[in-house]
């Protein structure tokens, strides 16, 4: 007889046996790192977890983990994963992808999966690029870039992710850097606890094709300046000396510095638990270099889950017409017989 | 409810026995006429005959009215033997307005039956279908025998009282026609009535004016004296049993609700709306009872992806589409043969290329789904021959992908897919059984799990996510055989390659024979595949009737090929090819057993006459 007492797993315990090819240096390595620590510390079971990834450097991502994984096709995890979900509610379910997988071929499904909040968590390592074909502009990419599919710089409007995830009503939506371990480890822990769909953008490093791209997020002696952490409850605070906050005037947010007649109650309070999703979309729009970006949780609301309610349905069915007989189906109607 | 058919009904003329008749409703797009050729097959099927039926529809919901592109008709043969097609050549015509009788008259054979809503052929209507005279009126049907009846006003008449606006009243006619081709084939009202009660059981008043409406046709036929005669078709000989009248998309539905009881799995579809495939998802939506998910995904490829993730997940997975979202699910049914995961695609084909046309039949997308992906990608291919064989079709199909770890596509066609016959009710515990197991929990210290080790099938474990000891990862990515890493080596891509073909063509030896009917060997084998088997069935009947030396196989797996199907080929002279395609099979058939084969290609969107192959077949016998 086994003990009851489940053994208690380490964070090595969730690396497959594969070895990691991602270029040294990428930013991913930070997050597959934290990503095996936060489900050793939840006491998360292997074989209770599917990752699903799409195609790009990140969606190699599954082949790393010593769980149940699966590296589908270009932008379509959140389809896989929904089909997954929605049969076997007793898995956790990740999908592991990147800007241009889930934003560009991917962004009819990224849409529905959140629109429909179906329990899943997509984590989106966005880093500007597109790593795996070798250094093309992306949909999160700057105006202007200069890449090899745009020598004259890219004419593309990018898309906001965060911003993108709000309108379709994410009920779960946050965002972390790849350097930030702690944070990052603390949001992919709040992601997983959440019920229903989780979005989690993290800036990530491409060292080789898009070095720097969140070095104003990153650098030390700059990032206090550029991004805001922003906390449930508290007020927009943020600079080196946390003397500068934002504050709402009419619609727009404000940079304002703190003294001199005003005082942190005059800043805006982030309430992530606010019924509807116009706060977190104002924050999401805050951008370098005019705002501090926000990093935190955006969102987290409780919302009705696709998945969920899908075997609700299939349960209320069954209680309306137990033991439904595969003869008595057939059966039915207008029969008759031929001696 | 079971009756043991419901009797012929009584009338005081004279009553001319036949064997078999083919009627066509035809009107205007709303005027209901699906619902009265679906309201004559279910009446004649109870009376025990044979019955096939061609529901013929514009792919527009409502083009506008009285058009010749708003026609909506619907083809039924009934007989006392059995049939195979909804009869080409049609015995008695209802048609509703001038655009449908334009459209329809060719048709009618000469002498036939021609009830015509002598109401709407006026001035309007008969200008927008390009008459410039009455065709009523003039010489022009006078080798027909036209009955024309005021149908519009005779239905006014009859739901008068009941407070209904004149649109309402007009929505009657249908059963007001029917009511009156019930009584010229002797056909009884009681499974309409029935149908009325329950179907307008909150509307008493349209419920009351539609049986009034039907009675009216009725006592029509029986009291003027334009009908001097009604038919009567006896009960047909069919195997002993109980039927129901069904359509072959409702049965593809009930196979596969038949096939996850068979193998102890819950059923998942995942799904986007497409005509003519669109029916299966309603069917399966509404049997949540039996443990079945379904999804309407936000394109094709989601659907497609959705139930490969169900499959991983351990469910029996299923995705319907026709060739259109079917060349969208590509991508995905690759991924799926790659991973080796079992699920079943089914492709309910109509007129292509591109959006073609949508509501009409076509045999063109075998070579789509054979080839249609990137890479060596072969998939087993299954089509359906007849309404009833979707039901056998699903089952077959899931036994394969299961047993092999592979998706099956399945192809069915718009005209076996809307059309219905009588379907002989299985009982469920005589269907055999399909057994799916799954490897067990491992520990730690095992030997570690190979999720690609193979079977003598060549088939691998189909192992369940949750299941201790197990993980392990899938990908699109080539692995190494057995344990299923990325694995770039040359000679293992060689070799999976090789392995997952070899694997596919294990299926000949599940499938059993061919199997012929005629002669073993001689002048001319027709051979077919999928909706066109009743026409071929009939014609090769017929011509083996005139003593013509000519047999008939009909090939239901196209991959792999039955392994008797060479040795079949070759007993013959001459191979006759028909498909609703360019040569589809044809070249499958070259290319495979490098014979000579003729061809008789349609694509016309309709189903072959019998006269067509009949006439072939004469041309090549000589």
């Amino acid at each position: 007889m086994a003990s009851a007492e489940l053994p208690v797993l380490k964070a090595s315990d969730f690396a497959s046996d594969q070895d990691v090819r991602w270029c040294p240096g990428c930013g991913d390595y930070a997050i597959l790192a934290q990503m095996k620590k936060v489900m050793a510390t939840m006491g998360m079971e292997r074989e209770k977890t599917v990752f699903v990834s799409g195609i790009g450097c990140s969606s190699r991502f599954p082949y790393y983990m010593n769980t149940y994984g699966m590296h589908s096709i270009h932008g379509r995890a959140p389809a896989f994963a929904t089909g997954i979900k929605s049969t076997r509610p007793d898995l956790t379910v990740f999908v592991i992808t990147g800007d241009g997988d889930a934003l560009s071929i991917g962004g009819n499904h990224f849409m529905h999966a959140i629109r429909r909040n179906v329990d899943i968590n997509i984590i989106l390592f966005n880093n500007r690029i597109y790593g795996l074909t070798k250094g093309q502009y992306s949909p999160t990419s700057e105006i202007g870039k200069v890449t090899k599919s745009t020598p004259m710089g890219s004419i593309d409007n990018p898309v906001n992710p965060i911003s993108l995830a709000i309108g379709c009503e994410a009920a779960f939506v946050a965002r972390s850097v790849d350097v930030h371990i702690k944070h990052l480890g603390e949001t992919l822990k709040r992601a997983a606890q959440h019920k229903g769909v989780s979005f989690v953008e993290i800036y990530q490093n491409c060292n080789v094709f898009n070095d720097g791209a969140f070095s104003y997020a990153t650098d030390k002696a700059i990032k206090s300046d550029n991004v805001i952490e922003i906390e449930h409850g508290k007020p927009l605070i943020f600079g080196k000396n946390r003397d500068k906050g934002i504050r709402l005037n009419g619609m727009q947010p404000e940079v304002v510095e703190l003294g001199k007649g005003i005082t942190e109650d005059d800043l805006l309070f982030h309430d992530e638990q606010a019924p509807e999703p116009t706060l977190a979309y104002l924050l999401s729009r805050m951008r370098h270099p005019e705002f501090p970006e926000p990093i935190g949780i955006l969102r987290a609301v409780d919302a009705p889950k696709y998945d969920q309610q899908l075997n609700d349905q299939l349960a209320l069915a069954k209680e309306q017409k137990p033991n439904a007989d595969i003869d008595e189906l057939f059966n039915s109607g207008d029969t008759w017989t031929v001696e | 409810m079971s009756t043991s058919t419901e009797g012929q009904t009584e009338s005081t003329k004279e009553v001319v026995q036949i064997e078999e008749a083919t009627i066509r409703f035809c009107g205007d797009s709303g005027d209901g006429m699906q619902l009265a050729g679906t309201q004559l097959t279910n009446t004649s099927a109870l009376a025990g005959n044979d019955v096939a039926t061609f529901p013929d529809f514009p792919a527009e919901i409502r083009a506008p009215r009285g058009t010749l592109a708003g026609v909506s008709g619907f083809q039924i043969s009934f007989a006392s033997r059995d049939i195979f097609t909804p009869g080409e050549i049609v015995d008695a015509m209802v048609a509703m307005n001038p655009a449908a009788l334009k459209t329809n008259l060719a048709d009618l054979k000469r002498g036939g039956v021609l009830i015509a809503n002598s109401d709407m052929f006026v001035k309007k209507g008969l200008e927008q279908a390009g008459y410039e005279t009455n065709p009523l009126a003039d010489d022009s049907l006078d080798s027909y025998q036209l009955f024309e009846v005021p149908m519009t006003k005779m239905t006014r008449l009859a739901v008068e009282g009941l407070d209904l606006t004149m649109k309402e009243a007009d929505r009657c006619r249908n059963f007001f026609a029917m009511g009156l081709v019930f009584w010229l084939y002797g056909r009884s009202l009681d499974p309409t009535l029935r149908f009325i009660e329950s179907k307008f059981k909150r509307l008493p008043a349209i419920a009351e004016a539609n049986k009034r409406a039907l009675n009216t046709g009725y006592n029509y036929g029986e009291t003027t004296d334009a009908f001097t005669s009604s038919y009567q078709v006896e009960k047909a000989k069919l195997t002993p049993g109980t039927y129901r009248n069904m359509t072959g998309n409702e049965l593809s539905a009930w196979g596969l609700i038949a096939a996850a009881k068979l193998s102890n799995k819950e059923l998942f579809l995942g799904s986007y709306p497409i005509t003519p495939a669109s029916d299966i998802l309603h069917e399966l939506s509404r049997r949540k009872e039996f443990g079945i998910r379904t999804f309407q995904a936000e394109d094709e490829i989601a659907a497609v992806c959705s139930a490969i993730g169900a499959a991983y997940a351990g469910h029996m997975a299923l995705t319907t589409s026709s060739g259109p979202g079917i060349a969208l699910k590509g991508e995905g049914m690759g991924l799926a043969v790659m991973m080796e995961l079992p699920m079943i695609i089914i492709n309910v084909q109509r007129g292509g290329p591109s959006t073609g046309l949508p509501t009409k039949t076509e045999q063109s997308d075998l070579l789509q789904v054979m080839f249609g992906r990137n890479g060596e990608c072969p998939m087993p291919v299954i089509a359906a021959k007849s309404p009833s064989d979707c039901f056998q079709t699903s089952i077959d199909a899931w036994r394969i992908a299961a047993r092999l770890m592979t998706p099956v596509m399945i192809l069915s066609d718009g005209y076996i897919a809307n059309g219905s016959e009588p379907w002989r009710i299985p009982k469920f515990s005589d269907l055999e059984p399909i057994p799916i197991s799954h490897p067990g929990p491992r520990a730690d210290d095992d030997e570690p799990f190979m999720p690609y080790a193979r079977d003598e099938m060549l088939a691998r474990p189909w192992a369940l996510p949750g299941t201790v000891g197990l993980m392990h990862r899938v990908g699109g990515l080539e692995k190494s055989d057995g344990d299923g890493n990325v694995c770039y080596d040359p000679d293992n891509h060689q070799h999976m390659i090789e392995t997952r073909a070899k694997k596919v063509a294990n299926a000949a030896k599940l499938i059993g024979p061919l199997e012929v009917m005629g002669p073993e060997k001689g002048k001319l084998l027709v051979l077919s595949w999928g909706g066109t088997y009743g026409s071929c069935r009939t014609a090769v009947t017929q011509l083996q009737e005139e003593g013509q030396e000519v047999a008939h196989a009909h090939i239901r797996w196209i991959n792999p090929f039955p392994e008797n199907l060479s040795e079949i080929l070759s007993s013959y002279e001459h191979v006759l090819i028909p498909e609703l395609n360019m040569g589809q099979l044809s070249l499958l058939i070259r290319n495979q057993f490098l014979i000579n084969t003729i061809n008789l290609n349609k694509v016309k969107g309709k189903p072959f006459a019998v006269e067509e192959i009949v006439v072939k077949a004469r041309d090549i016998l000589g």
